[in-house]
């Protein structure tokens, strides 16, 4: 049998080509659930340091500011974009748009560009403009 | 996505397949209230002079943040909520896990956003120690 290799192949169990927009598919789910555990988890707790008092913030505060934790919080400023730019992307595509081949893989791969960008321009404005 | 989750999931009972609209446009419209109320958030901390307990209990006291940041809990919570339903349907096959799956979703969801609510309560009714 011979295949049009211009042609999409169908997501048939495992015979299908990887593609950005499943990449985006899947990196939506994955953003929204880190947010939806990590990232509540931290809000919930920084909520009730706020409403416990200076003691019991200065525990979340110490935690925060660890040089480790900063893995989290580029995570989670990370995972804030990409989940933000691929949900915009939903909305487009719920209007019937971007559906055409090339300009859906076009925005797929620019909602993967720009979360990475604007994670690094929080964080460049963090440390070097407001902190500096 | 969601049609399909729904259709998928309606022998388990979570999800009625007659549902599908209504659990389509309200997830839609919590992403936009739960984006509208991050960003206000965000800003609101950028503004802020310093992070530290005083500073943002005093900003949370007034009425003006404490009723933004209490919808913001339950716009973001409901929302996290209902994604967490749709993934775990599409990936927990067998019914008595997906049941118990949506079941902790549903519970910790709750128990978060309550915390949460109470939490900014304590500081907007003045309970918080300074």
């Amino acid at each position: 049998m011979t295949r049009n290799p211009d042609r999409p192949l169908s997501p048939h169990l495992t015979v299908f080509k990887w593609g950005p927009h499943m990449l985006v598919s899947i990196l939506h789910r994955i953003t929204g659930a880190g947010l939806a555990t990590v990232g509540a988890g931290i809000f919930v707790w920084w909520l009730m340091a706020v409403a416990g008092g200076a003691e019991g913030y200065a525990t979340f505060a110490s935690w925060a500011t660890w040089k480790w934790s900063l893995i989290v919080w580029v995570g989670l400023t990370w995972a804030f974009f990409q989940h933000l730019l691929s949900g915009l992307r939903h909305f487009v595509m719920d209007a019937g748009a971007g559906f055409e081949l090339p300009t859906n893989k076009f925005w797929a791969v620019m909602t993967i560009v720009w979360a990475i960008l604007l994670t690094a321009a929080v964080w460049a404005y963090i440390f070097y403009g407001r902190l500096a | 996505m969601t049609t399909e989750s729904s259709l998928a999931s309606a022998p388990a009972a979570t999800a009625p397949a007659h549902d599908a609209a209504h659990h389509w446009g309200l997830e839609r419209m919590l992403s936009v209230s739960t984006l509208l109320l991050f960003v206000w958030f965000f800003v609101s901390l950028w503004r802020l002079p310093a992070l530290d307990q005083m500073t943002v209990a005093e900003w949370l006291k007034n009425p003006l943040a404490a009723v933004p940041m209490l919808f913001l809990i339950v716009s973001t919570f409901w929302h996290l909520k209902l994604g967490l339903v749709v993934v775990v349907e599409d990936y927990v096959h067998q019914a008595g896990n997906r049941f118990g799956w949506v079941l902790v979703i549903n519970l910790a969801a709750l128990f978060g956003a309550g915390l949460a609510i109470l939490s900014v309560l304590k500081i907007a009714l003045g309970g918080a120690a300074a």
